[in-house]
């Protein structure tokens, strides 16, 4: 199987607007003869569903959640990058793009980076037209602060809410598309399973969570823009009900899914608490750039520290150790995350943590008060200092904060093509969902820009390519092949309800997470993989025969949801190992103990492994079939990347 | 911690519902409310009972999606949202009532969950600037005074969770409403559609069967994002003026 990326000719500068002229159009009038349907209502999929609906497509929108405004999106805090050089500091689209590119540690494809860099700047355009109250300065016009792997203010932000702000504009002008009726939504809806008629994706299965009804749904294209597969670790900074199976039921259906391993552990969270713990809260990658990241300078201090007989604010300034200021002095504490999570993990793992478990390092802001006062950091941070004195009960303005790495956001995902198309014809992946853009490694803030990238300014074209080259014949749901995935769904659902096991949904989820967490994690080595992959796959036969699902399927029953999403995990979990194993080589988030350079960094093995490694499903139980995408670098030169 | 848990209990939206009490132990002062629920469930899921059903997702107290009555009051004691909400705030031995949010419009589908599409509905009617997706201005042409982008800040964070509503005697939802007027109104971007927007929004509301505003402020003491109730205000104003000079014929 050759895959066939479909990157348009020309210079890297030309090739986004010479695409855009080349690409099909439909007519005004015949848009409305075409169905698409738009799973996911975050950044991607509500920025997606409005913007085709506006131009005249028929949408159906679907959500699990009470109400489109509630996707995960919403959670991001700190900002939105744009090449906008409003700050006059050196920012351009190709600086953009080079950050971004060098950040993913050279695992993505120049040209989707650098046209996500061209389209940043339209993006704020789009926002503030809609409303959202970005932060301004005294003169009225935007504001703008630096994140991490970035030396330019190129944040746009919201106080600690941009992602709030930025999805409920979009679902604002999702919202003003169902008022017009060129959306239909369905929220509290699964969807189960992807149809496909002549090898392209014309409909998928959905079950309705309030009434477990399994429903068909037809169009003439499908978008996936479900969000990343955090959760499969169970503790992550991801929404109790972000999934994978959307994506999962796409992949077993010929989807390939590209670069699994892939995934962020981003260095600011609140640390474990306990066993009881069922989530982990983010603490905006912000605030690295006034608070200062270190442990105590010495394993003797660490101890008393963690027993109690001493406080932070009693070490002396010698005594501490401000590791990323020294390790990487022109990036300080705002080096990329991968970098900042790995040298938390050092040291630590050298006994200097700073919390009762030894997992966690400060991150202080006592200079930053000295300088600037309280109330300038109150304002800039005062909604994260509130939530983390509420998760931990202390005053983060008179005692440093305490952080440590959790699983946040998934580089890997479906493959897509150019044209965010994955390789089955109609079937597309946008925002998270998808692998394109980050590459091993994704840059704080642009999580919301590839999103909403996809959504409002990419997706119009591509689908419409598609599109203007499909016939706009419907497809009845009463098809064979509709009823067929439908029975499958419907047989999958008894079987969980059938199995009346003896051990919970929740009981296999965590068994995963720690499966994953433990030897695909932040440090992964040959060993490890190979334990974790015979343990996952001993858990998953343990869960087809000993789960408990209680309940039936006709009625809102979350412990059917849960078993669901969970079954798709244990599959993934498996994928992801296989994929840590292949590839031979450490690079961003993805670090293989064997492959480091003496100073702790990642060693990338650019002559064997500058791959998309794309997998392709073969049937139950049996090992995936790996298929590479080469990757070509044009533009920029591979080098080591250094931030010191 | 040991506690008393009295919840209500509600099989589906036809179903009639009950409190039931249940014991459950152990429960450390770090655990979230929500936590502390999941252990629950998992010990009635043990013993293969149906699992107390309510609503969460994100559980950073951003995407509104918690619900809850607790104690008689909407998020629990404390001014936030219930997955914010910790244990520390209660004392060993208490007994707990926990309800879904009591409201018309909000009619409850199994025992704490329950819908509140009436508010996407309110937004439907009115709650965005009408621009299509490109041919808009570049971001910084549109200067927005610092005070003016601050005030829309403050109502446009509500989260939509409905606690205002579950607050009110009248189960209003006017400060929801007000919430998006006002920030909209504040801005230049609101300006065109000010009128209609208003109008619209408050005969959804009213259609929704929520109630009138008696300014008892028990909405703006209950929200957990700290809406104030000076928006209602604001979008009373908002409401006479366009009903006077309507254009709305």
């Amino acid at each position: 199987m050759i895959l066939d990326s479909k990157i348009p000719e020309g210079s890297l500068a030309e090739k986004w607007t010479k695409h855009k002229f080349n690409v099909k159009l439909v007519n005004p009038a015949n848009k409305r003869k075409y169905d698409v349907i738009v799973v996911g209502t975050g950044l991607a999929g509500a920025s997606a569903a409005a913007s085709l609906a506006e131009l005249g497509y028929n949408v159906k929108a679907f959500c699990f959640q009470d109400s489109p405004r509630r996707a995960h999106s919403i959670a991001a805090q700190g900002g939105i990058n744009a090449a906008k050089n409003y700050q006059n500091d050196g920012d351009s689209v190709y600086r953009l793009f080079y950050d971004t590119i060098k950040g993913g540690d050279y695992r993505a494809r120049e040209a989707n980076v650098y046209r996500l860099a061209e389209v940043s700047v339209n993006i704020i355009d789009q926002c503030v037209a809609q409303g959202v109250p970005f932060a301004r300065e005294y003169g009225g016009l935007l504001a703008n602060r630096s994140f991490g792997g970035a030396q330019v203010s190129r944040t746009f932000y919201a106080r600690g809410q941009t992602g709030q702000q930025l999805l409920l504009g979009a679902y604002s002008a999702l919202s003003r598309q169902v008022a017009n009726g060129k959306v239909k939504l369905y929220p509290r809806t699964e969807m189960m399973d992807v149809v496909l008629v002549d090898g392209k994706a014309r409909g998928i299965i959905t079950r309705n969570l309030i009434t477990g009804a399994v429903e068909s749904h037809s169009a003439h294209a499908v978008l996936l823009c479900t969000g990343g597969y955090g959760n499969v670790f169970f503790l992550s900074t991801n929404a109790m009900g972000s999934n994978v199976t959307a994506a999962w039921r796409a992949h077993k259906k010929g989807a390939l899914m590209a670069n699994p391993c892939f995934t962020q552990i981003h260095p600011t969270c609140i640390p474990v608490s306990g066993d009881h713990q069922s989530k982990l809260t983010l603490m905006s990658e912000s605030l690295r750039n006034d608070g200062r990241v270190w442990v105590p300078a010495t394993q003797v201090i660490a101890e008393k520290l963690r027993k109690g007989q001493i406080q932070a604010n009693d070490i002396k300034e010698e005594d501490r150790d401000y590791f990323l200021e020294r390790k990487y002095p022109s990036f300080g504490n705002l080096v990329p995350r991968d970098v900042a999570s790995r040298n938390a993990k050092y040291v630590c793992d050298e006994g200097r943590g700073v919390n009762e478990t030894g997992e966690a390092v400060f991150l202080d802001f006592r200079d930053a008060i000295i300088r600037d006062g309280k109330s300038v950091i109150e304002a800039k941070y005062g909604n994260l200092f509130d939530m983390y004195q509420q998760i931990t009960g202390e005053d983060p303005y008179k005692v440093p904060m305490m952080i440590y790495p959790a699983v946040h956001y998934t580089m890997g995902g479906l493959w897509v093509d150019y044209n965010l198309m994955t390789n089955v014809p109609g079937l597309y992946a946008l925002g998270e969902a998808n692998f394109s853009d980050h590459g091993a490694n994704r840059l704080g803030a642009s999580a919301l820009m590839q999103g909403l990238a996809d959504g409002y300014f990419v997706i119009p074209y591509t689908v419409g390519d598609y599109l203007a080259q499909s016939p706009s014949t419907k497809i009845t749901t009463d098809h064979p092949d509709f009823l067929k995935a439908e029975k499958e769904v419907k047989d999958r659902i008894q079987k969980l309800l059938s199995i009346k096991g003896e051990k919970t949904v929740d009981f296999f989820h965590k068994k995963l997470g720690k499966i994953m967490w433990e030897y695909c994690g932040m440090a992964r080595n040959e060993e490890g993989l190979k334990k974790a992959k015979a343990m996952i796959k001993e858990l998953k036969s343990e869960f087809w025969s000993n789960v408990k699902v209680l309940g039936e399927n006709e009625e809102l029953n979350q412990s059917l949801e849960k078993a669901h999403r969970v079954a798709d995990f244990l599959e993934l979990g498996e994928l992801m190992v296989d994929d840590a194993l292949n590839r031979n080589e450490s690079c961003g988030g993805h670090f293989r103990e064997e492959y480091q350079t003496p100073e702790g960094e990642a060693l990338r093995d650019d002559e064997n492994f500058a791959y998309v490694a794309a997998w392709k499903y073969l049937g139950e139980g049996q090992e995936e079939e790996l298929v590479k995408e080469p990757l070509k670098f044009e533009n920029v030169k591979l080098t080591q990347r250094s931030y010191k | 911690m040991d506690l008393t848990l009295k919840i209500w209990r509600q099989k589906n939206n036809s179903d009639k519902g009950n409190f039931k009490e249940y014991k459950l132990g152990g429960v450390s002062k770090d655990m979230s409310f929500l936590e502390m629920l999941d252990v629950l469930n998992e010990e009635l899921s043990e013993k293969g009972e149906d699992p107390v059903h309510f609503d969460h997702d994100c559980r950073e107290g951003i995407c509104g999606m918690c619900s809850l009555y607790i104690n008689g009051k909407p998020h629990g004691p404390q001014q936030t949202t219930t997955c914010q909400l910790h244990m520390r705030s209660f004392n060993d031995g208490e007994t707990i009532t926990i309800e879904p949010w009591r409201a018309k419009s909000f009619p409850v589908m199994k025992d704490l969950v329950v819908d509140r599409s009436a508010f996407d509905r309110i937004i439907q009617a009115g709650g965005y600037v009408s621009v299509n997706t490109g041919g808009v201005p570049d971001a910084n042409e549109i200067p927005i005074p610092k005070i003016l982008a601050d005030q829309a800040m403050d109502a446009a964070q509500c989260i939509g969770c409905g606690a205002c509503v579950a607050a009110c005697k009248n189960a209003s939802a006017m400060l929801f409403t007000s919430a998006k007027i006002s920030q909209l109104a504040l801005l230049p971007q609101g300006q065109v559609e000010r009128k209609r927007r208003a109008e619209q929004m408050v005969a959804q509301m009213d259609a929704e069967g929520f109630g009138a505003c008696t300014n008892t402020g028990a909405c703006e003491a209950e929200c957990p994002k700290s809406i104030s109730i000076s928006n209602i205000a604001r979008m009373n104003r908002e409401y006479f003026t366009a009903v006077v000079s309507s254009e709305n014929l």
